[in-house]
């Protein structure tokens, strides 16, 4: 039973654990560029639950003032998190370009290939 | 199972911001969802697909081995969870994160800013300053990828010359 409890208080951390385990795992294993940048994102929308997540009060409602209501979740968490994805779209878009790039130079958006060029060059 | 075509990884990642979307919003975390639907599941896929179109949508195969990422990951994933337990338990109003800032947001927001969405007046009014960082960043980053991708189309142009002479 107090392994039950434990497992529900803290279930959402534990996806959140899985899901940035997960995207570690993409970023190293696969030698694919675009994959490995989605596993980046992956790991970053981890991080998103990770602050959303001791946010919630259970019974609260989202930070938007009501006379109708009285407990809400905390809105800082939001605001950071806010912050967060937009600079994450904007390094993802850094992170593309220079794939973009690497293709350009070397014809091939694959690690294992780009390293074997330059120990050829 | 391995997705080889890059066009289903990215269309797979646009269906995983929106289910992230969802979470959000259970958490209540309204604004935020609504961002990353818009911009997660909305920018980022185009971005992707835009990249697609410059490079290759298949993927090589590879022999690397699995097993040396598998060990890093899952005992990085053994620590974290160790390391959860300290935590506050989910959804108490009592965790210390409660207790500092955020009730004087909720209680003097109203009065001081006049904006009923907490989120809005601490984004905008207390915390002003991080968003002036953060559309600095996204500057910085712009100017990166116009930088990276003029100078693809500038020698593209000079091999057409070359080409055509």
């Amino acid at each position: 039973m107090q392994a039950f409890r434990l497992v529900v208080e803290y279930y959402n951390y534990f996806v959140t654990i899985f899901l940035m385990v997960a995207g570690l795992y993409v970023v190293i294993a696969r030698g694919n560029m675009i994959k490995k940048l989605v596993g980046l994102a992956i790991f970053q929308t981890s991080v998103y639950l990770l602050y959303i997540t001791p946010g919630k009060i259970l019974g609260g409602t989202a930070p938007i003032l009501d006379p109708a209501f009285k407990v809400y979740s905390n809105p800082l968490p939001h605001v950071l998190i806010l912050t967060a994805i937009v600079v994450g779209v904007a390094t993802l878009a850094l992170g593309l370009a220079l794939v973009a790039r690497i293709n350009e130079a070397y014809g091939s958006i694959e690690e294992d290939e780009t390293f074997e060029r330059d120990r050829e060059a | 199972m391995r997705q080889r075509s890059l066009f289903g990884v990215v269309i797979l990642s646009g269906v995983y911001s929106f289910l992230m979307a969802s979470v959000l919003i259970v958490l209540d975390a309204v604004d935020v969802a609504m961002t990353e639907a818009s911009v997660g599941a909305g920018v980022s896929t185009v971005l992707l697909l835009a990249t697609l179109h410059l490079t290759k949508t298949t993927e090589a195969t590879s022999f690397r081995g699995t097993m040396i990422p598998l060990f890093v990951a899952v005992v990085t994933g053994a620590a974290l969870i160790w390391s959860t337990f300290d935590l506050p338990p989910f959804g108490t109003a009592e965790a210390p994160i409660h207790k500092h800032v955020a009730p004087y947001y909720l209680e003097n927001s109203l009065r001081e800013t006049t904006v009923p969405n907490v989120v809005t007046s601490v984004l905008a009014d207390y915390r002003g300053y991080d968003t002036l960082g953060e559309t600095t960043v996204i500057f910085t980053a712009g100017i990166g990828v116009m930088l990276l991708l003029r100078g693809a189309r500038r020698r593209d142009r000079a091999a057409d010359v070359e080409g055509s002479s």
